[in-house]
């Protein structure tokens, strides 16, 4: 029905739009945000390949463990966070920079 | 065969994943687990050795064993396997040996301690990295060995972190050995780019097909010696070597005296081939030079660990330059001896150290247990201890009869013949035969200092010192028994018809044969390890370079009967100076410690040699002198820098400001709407400038992601353009 | 009927690009974690125009049911949210051009340029398929996941716990 670019464009554009997220967003769980819109870029652009190319099921397969990554890098993420948020008393991650030269 | 060796090799991770997380639930704290898995492999190399390498006697016997594929990108593949030849079990041989006996001595020597079991999990850990680097195949799996090596060293280099100078000198070792391993990682890429392989066999002959000559193979081989500059401590990067002697004393046997520093070596003689003549020179100066500057400062230290460590640099430099001469033998065969003593050496220090300990805890004396001058009279105390220390010393000073004499003598023939072929390089054969008296010297110094006299620390203490436990002399008997020559040769006075020579002949250097016509090269080693004394045969190599570029066509056979007789010269001098340097160290140590000859008083001594004992004292500066160059250079930028961005950076800042502020002074009048907006501007741009300088360093995420996106987007549009 | 199908399948592509937008824009957090839901709905769906069925359920439940949930915990837990006040959401927005217009640029380019295989599978029901696969070709992978999943977990819990047990 539609073209295999139409979904490239539309994960492109998730894509950007999470990269944009990560860079620019202060706190870190909307950080999390954008990490989450990049992997749903990515699952997006398995299923529109598996669909469109390669004519079998291994990138819906890819998909799932990129769901299931994502799931446990959320829950992890956000108990670092909390532990941040606990000993910095703010969550906003430009704040937390102990690397600084 | 692949299941016997990836077993060998697997048992020491398993070992070390069970007891690191099952440790303190197994009783004695899972040693026995570790424990099992070395000694199984210990039986296995000894398997593998008597059928493969004895029974076998086979010198060019090679195997390769199921490569497979790991990594695949397009019609690039990165293939791992092991690489098994006699060189390789030989050296699991040692390594095994050496680890279940350390292994064994651990379980004495570490008793009590609150880490045993963590001790026994690293110990594993640095077995199974170290048996990966000898059997990888490939250059880049010798790599990730070889960084594991790094990393279990580190480990138990700090392994009493609670220490500060304990952690400081892990960390010493990791960072120095980090400078020599990114040149050989260059080397590596080098290697890579030019030849498109890793695998060492196809590297070597590709380099033998001359499709990487010149000042290149140069570089690449002195770029992977990097590496082993790092890991066998040469001369620039020596210092994280007796600083190690911080970790315990079966670490230091284990580690830094038989196997890990030995790496670099092994690494070098892996890449013996392709090495070029200059590379090989420079290898040869490098090795000579540490030689000698670690002999002098051993003389000097009065901690007996340090005095074995600082013996340890100069007898790797022993190899390194033997490797350099092109006396492949020699080098690999006294990487093997020295293995064997030096570990009896260090086992025995830590042995006097553990007695010691314990005696001057037990009369609430806080002497230092490791000062020789807190020790004597040992002899008649701990008389095996005595005994198996006395016999690898004997080894070490090159003493006839003993496996140490046998395979210095082959190096400083090789050394000696290479400086017949070409004279201009006659610091070398001094470097090695002065390096021998001093060595003798040294030792000497040390056992009478340790083991005659009286005992210095008072009859009190005298009484709680006792023999160690079995399990810490059973690896010292074992190891000094291995010290004698009968295991390597039957003629004590020449290697040449024992096994050792007869298997190890010089492999062909790709250099020579890119030039010389290509039927030579067989008959070439067939006829090397038959007619030759095999001591000196290195020299031969650069020699027939330089012959047959003027004819190349020149039958080898013909002319390696002309030289033999300069070989069979070089390598009979060689013994005659080397038992007679021997003998005048050993004399020289006897007079001043032994006899307390007026003469020959040490005090008397250090005086008269001024500047140069506090030289030798005080490890010729060079700790000092890389704090005040290398450390504070680095702070010195730093603080330039600081400078740079407070005083220009933001004198640009201000002065622009100011001058926009007097400009706007000047122009408010004429057109408030313009003036303000080239403030804005200018304000924008100093904002935007001040913001780039300072950018680079705010320690913020996100900013790095930012540089990483941009340098991305700009590589990938570069190389598209 | 197929003008209305390609009206649904644009409001959905709307739906999921602009919501993200609004993740990455809306200055209030707690409003782009709620349009976050949308932008997963709005996978999920196109997941549907795939015909990748399995997925789709499987996006709604775990991104919308866990992972979401998750967010909007850490959201209470981390930031005060009844303050009126909240302080500028984003920073550096300027310089997130530079790389977002390269790779943007990078992304188009590829996209325009590549010439794809195409080979299109046929719409049929995916869920009986992708079970039997990851049983026999992704068994492995599979059961890493599950072990991946399992250390998360306990992962999580220790790192949560851990300061309270230090208070």
């Amino acid at each position: 029905m539609h073209d295999l670019n139409v979904y490239l464009f539309i994960s492109g554009a998730l894509f950007l739009l999470g990269l944009l997220a990560v860079i620019t967003r202060k706190n870190a769980v909307s950080v999390l945000m954008g990490i989450e819109l990049i992997l749903n870029s990515a699952g997006l652009n398995f299923v529109a390949f598996s669909h469109f190319s390669t004519g079998n099921l291994s990138g819906q397969a890819a998909a799932l463990f990129v769901i299931i990554v994502a799931a446990a890098e959320a829950a992890v993420a956000l108990a670092v966070f909390l532990n941040i948020y606990r000993l910095k008393g703010t969550s906003e991650v430009n704040k937390v920079n102990i690397l600084q030269g | 065969m692949f299941g016997l060796i990836t077993y060998v090799l697997l048992a020491p991770l398993a070992a070390f994943a069970i007891i690191i997380f099952f440790g303190k639930r197994l009783p004695r704290g899972g040693d026995w687990v570790s424990l099992i898995g070395i000694w199984s492999g210990l039986a296995i190399s000894l398997y593998l050795f008597f059928t493969r390498v004895l029974g076998n006697y086979d010198p060019s016997y090679v195997m390769e064993l199921e490569s497979f594929n790991w990594v695949s990108w397009g019609d690039f593949s990165l293939r791992i396997g092991f690489l098994i030849d006699n060189m390789a079990i030989v050296m699991m041989v040692v390594v095994t040996l050496i680890s279940s006996l350390v292994f064994l001595y651990s379980v004495g020597y570490m008793h009590g301690d609150p880490k045993y079991s963590r001790f026994f999990a690293f110990l594993s850990l640095f077995a199974f990295s170290m048996l990966g680097v000898i059997l990888a195949d490939n250059l880049l799996i010798i790599f990730v060995f070889w960084e594991l090596v790094g990393l279990s060293s580190y480990l138990l280099i700090g392994f009493w972190h609670e220490k500060d100078s304990a952690a400081d000198a892990g960390k010493k070792a990791f960072i120095t050995n980090r400078i020599g391993d990114a040149g050989m990682l260059i080397g590596i890429l080098i290697v890579f780019t030019t030849l498109g392989t890793l695998n060492l066999h196809e590297v070597a002959a590709g380099v033998t097909a001359g499709k990487l000559t010149g000042v290149l193979l140069t570089v690449a081989g002195l770029c992977l010696f990097c590496g082993a500059i790092g890991k066998s401590a040469q001369f620039p990067l020596h210092v994280w070597l007796p600083d190690a002697m911080e970790g315990p004393t079966p670490v230091s046997a284990l580690i830094h005296a038989a196997t890990m520093v030995a790496a670099g070596v092994y690494l070098t003689a892996r890449i013996f081939v392709i090495l070029s003549f200059d590379a090989s020179l420079l290898i040869a100066y490098i090795g000579g030079f540490t030689a000698i500057f670690a002999a002098t400062i051993a003389v000097a230290q009065y901690d007996i660990k340090r005095v074995l460590a600082y013996s340890t640099l100069s007898q790797l430099g022993y190899m390194v330059m033997a490797l350099g001469v092109g006396s492949y033998m020699a080098g690999f065969f006294h990487l093997v001896t020295h293995a064997m003593f030096k570990a009896c050496l260090f086992l025995g220090s830590g042995s006097i150290i553990h007695a010691l300990h314990y005696a001057l805890h037990h009369v609430h004396s806080d002497a230092d247990a490791q000062d020789m001058r807190n020790m004597g009279g040992l002899r008649k105390l701990m008389p095996l201890t005595f005994g198996t220390f006395l016999i690898a010393t004997l080894s070490l000073s090159g003493v006839p009869f003993f496996s140490g004499f046998l395979s210095k003598d082959a190096i400083l023939g090789g050394t000696l013949a290479f400086w017949m072929m070409h004279p201009t390089h006659w610091l070398l054969p001094i470097f090695g035969f002065s390096a021998a008296i001093l060595t003798a010297f040294y030792m000497f110094r040390l056992i009478y200092m340790t083991f005659t006299g009286t005992f210095r620390p008072g009859p009190e203490a005298e009484k709680e010192v006792h023999e160690s436990p079995w399990t810490m002399t059973f690896p010292l008997v074992t190891l000094a028994t291995l010290s004698i020559f009968i295991f390597f040769s039957l003629n004590p006075f020449s290697p040449a018809d024992g096994w050792f020579a007869t298997l190890f002949p010089n492999p062909p250097r790709a250099y020579e044969t890119v030039a010389i016509h290509a039927d030579a090269v067989p008959v070439e080693i067939t006829n090397e390890h038959h007619s030759e004394a095999v001591g000196a045969e290195g020299g031969t190599v650069p020699a027939a370079e330089e012959h047959d570029k003027t004819d190349p066509i020149v039958h080898p056979v013909e002319h390696h009967n002309a030289h033999h007789d300069v070989h069979h010269k070089a390598h009979t001098r060689a013994m005659i100076i080397s038992i007679l340097m021997a003998t005048i160290g050993i004399l020289i140590a006897t007079g001043g410690y032994f006899w307390k000859s007026k003469k020959l008083d040490p005090a008397v001594w250090q005086k008269r040699l001024g500047v140069l004992y506090q030289g030798m004292f005080n490890k010729w500066w060079a700790d000092e002198i890389y704090h005040a160059t290398v450390i504070n250079g680095t702070i010195l930028l730093a603080k330039i820098l600081g400078w740079f961005d407070l005083y220009i950076i933001d004198g640009i800042v201000n002065g622009v400001a100011w001058l926009s502020r007097v400009f706007a002074v000047i122009d408010g009048w004429f057109d408030n709407n313009i003036v303000d907006g080239l403030v804005n501007l200018t304000a924008w741009f100093v904002g935007i400038w001040g913001r780039f300088v300072r950018l680079f360093q705010g320690g913020q995420l996100q900013r790095y992601i930012l540089y990483t996106l941009i340098v991305v987007g700009l590589f990938i549009i570069m190389k598209v353009v | 009927m197929e003008f209305l199908s390609e009206l649904i399948f644009w409001c959905f592509v709307v739906l999921t690009v602009g919501s993200a937008a609004v993740v990455v824009f809306h200055s209030r957090i707690i409003y782009s974690a709620f349009a976050l839901l949308f932008t997963f709905v709005g996978v999920g769906a196109l997941y549907l125009y795939l015909s990748a069925d399995f997925l789709a359920a499987s996006q709604l439940l775990i991104y919308v049911g866990a992972i979401l949930t998750l967010i909007i915990f850490g959201v209470f837990l981390t930031t005060k949210v009844m303050s009126i006040d909240l302080p500028e959401q984003s920073h550096q927005r300027f310089l997130a051009l530079i790389p977002i217009t390269l790779i943007g640029i990078v992304i188009l380019w590829v996209i325009l340029q590549t010439p794809w295989a195409v080979n299109p599978a046929e719409a049929a029901p995916t869920t009986k398929e992708l079970g039997r696969l990851l049983m026999s070709r992704y068994l492995v992978p599979f059961e890493l996941a599950s072990v991946l999943l399992l250390a998360a977990l306990i992962g999580a819990m220790r790192l949560a716990r851990y300061f309270k047990m230090e208070e």
